[in-house]
């Protein structure tokens, strides 16, 4: 798996390298000149050992990394290993189409099933095409129109959250990003279909939770959910960007922390090394978690989803009522 | 030295009253003109500047106490006290940081909240503290609002909440984002009433604030030249590296973009809410 990952993490590359060399070894192994068998064992056993011991104390800044990382599976890996007869739909049908926020009607499990998702790019090109993942109004308003559209046809709604943000941009001022954001709180508490919200990344913020609203709110084991990016918190509160890491550890944004204060209901494990390692895999687990919450959320009415989901949002906080 | 390039003795201003006092003692400096008021004088003009009618600060409870009618204003919630679900800590302990400022004014957290009366109308309302760290929003903030739109949901009655904050405390971390969805989703049961809710902006009103309960408002007003949007613009400025526009995010701006209902002066606020009170109460 050392092919195919682009841009590795200062902390996996030793990993990286050590594989590299394995791989080597295979090859002339292959060529059949020389036999490297108990070489190659004895280098995976090594390699195996490595990884368990940096990706079994990660800080929770190489979590941040790990949930940011180029090749980590995205939105539309997941679409592609889970659900092949995804039809994409695009546009607010207000102002124009936002390639940031992706959305359409797919199966799953034999059930139609709404898909959103936010997308990034894995280069620059796409990059630039998909805004890095970061949504304006018209994206918001995209996926508010897909979800009322799917509660119309008694549909669940999958909602894949990656993004570090909405967009902060002029356009997307003139246009009421605020305002966006806010309607889709609003209208997730109040839908009459299961709605499961996923963390497959990165959870900035408000950009987020705009389509976050869940019944359940699921996250893969490196994922990271905050209420500003570590960068952000470490410039306004420690006056310097580069203490990004500790501003990690304050915030406690991963999907440990979070499953440890009771804010998400369910871990996705990912594959070890991480889901860039194995997007198959990871796509797997994934799937295993959906089906089995949907199963949950398919016995309750209408009423009892937009029950559950108020109470789920209306217990979170922390305060004392003094005395 | 020519006697003509002297500098004069006499002809020059006395220098202001330094900054400091600006927001005590008996003259206060307009942060716009620059004029220096009596206080007094202030105060009885709403925190309005006399002479470029420039909107200064206005605390929760001046507003609270001036809007409704009088005596008619009784505190709820005020129990409710912060906590540190995190143990954060930047360059002081959050702790530290909340005792400090419970002290210095007299504050739990940074939202005003209870029922009053409006031309004899029941309200359920709330301010927002801006003094108190910017008016973030965390935990305590967020279940004041919830409670407000619970409150006119059984009371029946029009909800009001003037927002000014700098959006989310991080301090709270995740638990301050999810406050967005907590009052949100608190609104979309209000809705069912069929009575208003009017969101008053003031200034400033950004990020997590902006993009949940304040611009859900059935009605939407601001005072003149808040500042008022989801990012702040010094974010916006360093993501799009140039120089924003004068007057963009300003009241005004959002008038012309169709984002808010109308810009109200402070000194018609009271009239303009008992309208819409009876109009729709």
């Amino acid at each position: 798996m050392a092919n195919g990952i682009n841009y590795p993490l200062d902390f996996e590359r030793p990993l990286i390298e050590l594989e590299k060399k394995i791989d080597e070894l295979k090859a002339l192994s292959a060529s059949g000149s020389v036999d490297f068998t108990s070489e190659i064992s004895k280098l995976e056993k090594k390699a195996k050992k490595l990884q368990t011991e940096i990706f079994s104390d990660l800080s929770r800044w190489q979590v941040v990394q790990l949930s940011r990382h180029s090749s980590r599976p995205y939105f539309l890996d997941y679409v592609q290993y889970l659900f092949p007869e995804f039809m994409e739909l695009a546009g607010d049908r207000r102002f124009g189409e936002d390639p940031s926020i992706v959305g359409g009607f797919a199966r799953f499990d034999g059930r139609t099933v709404m898909l959103i998702g936010h997308q990034k790019g894995r280069n620059t090109k796409e990059n630039m095409a998909r805004n890095f993942g970061m949504p304006r109004p018209e994206g918001y308003r995209k996926a508010l129109r897909l979800m009322e559209m799917a509660e119309r046809f008694g549909k669940p709604i999958l909602t894949f959250v990656d993004t570090p943000g909405a967009y902060p941009g002029i356009g997307a001022e003139e246009r009421g990003q605020a305002e966006a954001i806010a309607v889709n709180l609003e209208v997730m508490s109040r839908l009459t279909v299961p709605i499961i919200a996923t963390v497959i990344g990165e959870g900035g913020s408000g950009g987020a939770l705009a389509i976050g609203v869940g019944n359940r709110v699921l996250m893969l084991e490196n994922s990271v959910y905050s209420v500003i990016s570590p960068e952000g918190c470490a410039s306004i509160l420690f006056r310097d960007a580069t203490k990004a890491d500790k501003a990690a550890d304050a915030l406690k944004l991963t999907a440990k922390d979070l499953k440890g204060m009771n804010v998400i209901d369910e871990l996705v494990p990912e594959p070890a090394g991480g889901a860039h390692r194995d997007h198959a895999k990871a796509a797997e687990n994934l799937a295993k978690v959906l089906r089995k919450n949907l199963a949950e959320l398919a016995q309750l009415s209408g009423d009892e989803l937009i029950q559950d989901r108020y109470q789920k949002f209306r217990a979170l906080g922390v305060f004392s009522e003094g005395r | 030295m020519a006697w003509f390039s002297k500098k004069p003795r006499i002809a020059t201003a006395p220098e202001p009253i330094e900054a400091p006092s600006r927001m005590q003692g008996l003259w206060a400096k307009c942060e716009s003109c620059d004029e220096i008021i009596y206080r007094q004088e202030l105060e009885k003009n709403l925190n309005v500047c006399p002479h470029c009618e420039h909107h200064l600060p206005w605390t929760a409870r001046a507003r609270l106490a001036s809007l409704l009618d009088p005596d008619s204003f009784e505190e709820f919630d005020k129990e409710l006290e912060p906590q540190d679900p995190l143990g954060f800590s930047d360059s002081k302990k959050y702790k530290d940081r909340l005792r400090s400022t419970r002290k210095a004014l007299g504050e739990n957290d940074a939202f005003i909240s209870g029922v009053g009366r409006i031309e004899g109308k029941p309200v359920s309302i709330g301010c927002f503290v801006f003094e108190f760290m910017g008016g973030s929003m965390g935990s305590v903030v967020g279940e004041k609002v919830t409670r407000i739109f619970e409150r006119a949901h059984e009371l029946k009655c029009p909800a009001i909440v003037f927002s000014a904050s700098g959006g989310a405390r991080m301090q709270e971390g995740i638990f301050s984002l999810m406050q967005m969805a907590k009052t949100s989703a608190a609104i979309a049961r209000f809705r069912n009433v069929g009575k208003p809710y009017i969101s008053v902006l003031l200034h400033p009103t950004t990020g997590g604030v902006a993009a949940s309960f304040s611009w859900l408002g059935d009605i939407i007003l601001a005072e003149p030249k808040a500042l008022i949007g989801f990012a702040g613009p010094r974010v916006i400025e360093q993501t799009i590296r140039q120089k924003l526009p004068e007057g963009f995010q300003r009241s005004e701006f959002l008038v012309e973009h169709g984002m808010i209902d109308a810009i109200v002066h402070r000194k018609e606020l009271r009239a303009k809410l008992g309208q819409l009170v009876t109009l729709l109460g």
